[in-house]
């Protein structure tokens, strides 16, 4: 016990150098804690996506579509249960800053299909008869503090014209890692102004989702889709909900990349910091530690002082950083808004910076450690502050 | 009378290993920041580079990008008859009417796919570009598959390199040469013949009009007539102005990421030389005591201390910016969210960024020496000589 005492009164002696190195390792394990929470995000979508929804495109691009009657053909294939499709709108709400998705989905089928996002029985049947009627996420409305029966204006980019919408419902995520910011509407409504408009481009979905009874046979079904409709005028490319988005998360690997480096840089800093403690540290403690060899003490020990006490302020630092992670992302996810649907401080991440806090401990007295461990006694007696 | 400024760097060479440790940390953060500047920077710089400011682009009204635009046969021919277009030297208008469409290509490294612009383009259209030239096979023959690869394109995707085929729109493209853009957002396009695309894609829209004007000055007049003109919903743009505007959105989120992320390491590098410098100041009492005595006032302690501190900030900077200068021979590739294609862009350390950086270092180092400097200037000369 009276180990854990010497290293506690050893830690207070500096009170100001103790505290600022804890407090620089707070602001670190906070940083890195956000960083990977941002990265987090980034896969979220691709993490809250269901094994037993494939999503068909057409093989060239997003850009391109396909027609409607493709759906009708893969419900007929075996191992699919229902089909719905959707089309990315782009559409901008008052300016370009405010970015949200929205689609244009056929509701009975879709909802179907997406369990995970629940509206109360009334808002599914308003939603439903009301053809220029859109649903919103809960996330999204308090965002621009929408309620049920807004009309909401989005200039299309895709699709010409001001589009106007009277929201018939918000729908919640049934678990925290459904996207609640986004906006659905009526396929239908955007088909009849294609049809009058612009007939070339009616009757397209974007995208068509088929759900199977057996995940297991996600690679069965899609090389079936994929081959029914190879060598017509749309080729298909059928995957997994799950590739499907991190197709779109590899697209950005490069900043992830980027960002998940730094992320370490941060770690490395404060390894510099914390090791520079500790070298002043032992360093004006060359005489005392001289003196506990006289008496006996051993090499180890004199260690064993210097890692505890360097753990000790490590992880102090570490468990603030970690407590404090949760409100700093609760205020970053405020304050971005629907930019990322899902952020949260995941278990995988206090965990992380936990270790990366000993990481940083241990490292930093390696060095003081080792070279206090060797030193003679004669050396240390002599040596002056 | 001041302290001699050879004294200041003796005291930082005195400690080395502490010095090291602290402009070590505050490198990293300087080499952070520098780098995120550059790379907001380059992105800015390649696609500002991309236009030229002659040329006006047209795409129709709010569709943001090309990919997204139509413009129709009728609606190109109105605007290729408007009188401040040039023409050239056979006498007709300079006007490139290009379908302009993104297709999934597998990276080459990763295999990963990502979406790629492919334009089609006219001879007209290459007159209008001329930063652009072929540095490796020969350029498309019109009428036929084959198309160009830019140069990060051809390194960067799989079957786009000279002597390969890339499938797409129920075809097979021969890739017979590679074009040198000069750096710009073109190096990540392929480029074929624009009535090839059209049928291919099944398309009878273009996606943009990029014309010559006769006048660079009369911009303003076309842009007036192009939209008010009641048979057209189309805008026009000056080319260097459009593609300004799709690195807004990236470099913007690249800028806002890097500065937040300096910030917040800049306070751990920071706290390294406030401890630092208070440990230089505490083991040092006897010392500032005797100089007190010899008649230095606590203004030059003040200032030796805070020198110190500076310099440490600026050894820390200038090997940051080292560090960042050496990634001027990377390159980056990523989508820009924007156009939702490939871009691919170096870092660019401009001079701005440069003393940008440096000044950032001092401040770390200024930030975290005034107090422990106070607090020796403000030491009494007796207890200070008493505490040796």
């Amino acid at each position: 016990m009276y180990v854990l005492r010497l290293v506690l009164k050893n830690a207070l002696r500096h009170k100001l150098r103790t505290a600022l190195t804890a407090l620089g390792i707070v602001v670190a394990i906070t940083a890195f804690g956000l960083l990977r929470t941002v990265i987090d995000a980034w896969y979220a979508g691709a993490n809250a996506s269901s094994s037993a929804r494939l999503v068909t495109r057409n093989a060239v691009s997003l850009v391109f579509s396909l027609p409607l009657t493709y759906a009708q053909k893969i419900r007929q294939i075996d191992g699919v249960t229902a089909v719905s499709w959707a089309n990315w709108f782009g559409g901008v709400y008052i300016s370009e800053r405010n970015f949200f998705p929205q689609f244009a989905i056929d509701p009975p089928t879709y909802l179907e299909i997406y369990p995970e996002f629940v509206l109360s029985p009334e808002e599914k049947k308003a939603f439903l008869t009301d053809r220029q009627g859109a649903i919103a996420g809960r996330k999204l409305a308090e965002q621009y503090g929408w309620k049920v029966g807004d009309q909401i204006p989005l200039r299309g980019t895709i699709f010409p014209g001001t589009w106007t919408f009277n929201l018939r419902g918000i729908y919640d995520g049934a678990t925290r890692t459904t996207a609640e910011s986004q906006m659905f509407f009526h396929w239908d409504l955007l088909n009849e102004s294609l049809k009058k408009r612009f007939p070339r481009r009616a009757d397209q979905a974007g995208v068509l989702i088929a759900r199977l009874k057996d995940p297991d046979q996600a690679a069965a079904v899609s090389q079936a889709i994929d081959a029914m409709f190879k060598n017509s005028l749309a080729e298909t490319l059928t995957e997994t909900e799950n590739a499907f988005q991190l197709g779109f998360v590899s697209m950005s690997e490069a900043i992830l990349l980027a960002i998940q480096a730094v992320s370490f840089v941060v770690i490395v800093i404060i390894m510099a910091v914390m090791a520079n403690t500790m070298a002043m540290t032992a360093r004006e403690r060359g005489a005392e530690y001289a003196t506990l060899k006289a008496l006996g003490f051993g090499g180890g020990f004199v260690s064993l002082l210097i890692f505890g006490e360097s753990l000790l302020i490590a992880l102090t630092g570490g468990l603030a950083g970690v407590a404090l992670t949760f409100p700093v992302a609760n205020g970053f996810r405020e304050a971005l808004g629907t930019f990322f649907p899902i952020f949260y401080v995941s278990d995988e991440t206090v965990a992380m910076q936990l270790g990366a806090a000993l990481v940083v401990g241990a490292v930093a007295a390696v060095f003081p450690a080792w070279r206090a461990s060797r030193q003679r006694v004669v050396e240390g007696l002599r040596a002056i502050g | 009378m001041g302290i001699p400024f050879t004294y200041i760097v003796r005291n930082l060479f005195a400690r080395r290993l502490t010095t090291a440790l602290t402009a070590g940390g505050m490198a990293l953060v300087v080499y952070v920041f520098a780098t995120v500047l550059m790379l907001s920077a380059g992105l800015k710089a390649t696609l500002v580079a991309t236009g030229q400011d002659d040329n006006v682009l047209v795409i129709r009204r709010g569709s943001q990008t090309e990919v997204q635009s139509g413009i129709d046969r009728a609606q190109a021919g109105i605007v290729e008859s408007l009188q401040d277009v040039a023409l050239g030297q056979d006498g007709s208008p300079l006007v490139s009417k290009e379908p302009v469409v993104l297709i999934n290509l597998p990276k080459r490294k990763s295999g990963k796919p990502s979406n790629v612009v492919i334009r089609g383009v006219t001879p007209r259209g290459l007159a209008l570009r001329p930063q652009v030239h072929i540095t490796e096979g020969r350029m498309f023959r019109p009428g036929t598959a084959e198309v160009v690869a830019g140069a990060s394109i051809a390194t960067g995707f799989r079957g786009a390199a000279p002597g390969e085929t890339l499938r797409f729109a129920s075809r097979d493209w021969t890739v017979v040469g590679v074009f040198d853009a000069g750096r710009t957002g073109f190096d990540s396009e392929i480029w074929g013949d624009a009535e090839q695309m059209m049928q291919a894609f099944r398309r009878t829209n273009f996606s943009a009009l990029i014309f010559k004007l006769a006048d660079g000055e009369h911009f303003d007049a076309v842009k007036q007539t192009i939209e008010s003109d009641p048979r057209l919903t189309l805008e026009a743009k000056r080319e260097t102005r459009f593609y300004a505007d799709q690195s807004e959105a990236l470099a913007t989120f690249i800028n806002y990421l890097g500065t937040t992320i300096s910030i917040i390491f800049s306070i751990g590098a920071i706290i390294g030389a406030m401890i630092t410098m208070y440990a230089s100041v505490a083991s040092r009492t006897a010392e500032i005591g005797t100089l007190r005595a010899l008649g230095f006032s606590r203004a030059a302690i003040l200032v030796a201390f805070l020198g110190e501190s500076l310099l440490l900030g600026l050894l820390g900077g200038v090997l940051g910016l080292a560090g960042a200068a050496f990634m001027q021979t990377l390159s980056i590739s990523t989508t820009n969210f924007q156009t939702f294609a490939e871009v691919a862009f170096r870092f660019v350390l401009t001079p701005g960024i440069a003393i940008v950086a440096l000044l950032f270092s001092l401040g770390m180092g200024f930030v975290g020496g005034f107090l422990p400097a106070a607090r020796a200037a403000r030491l009494k000369i007796v207890d200070a000589l008493r505490a040796a």
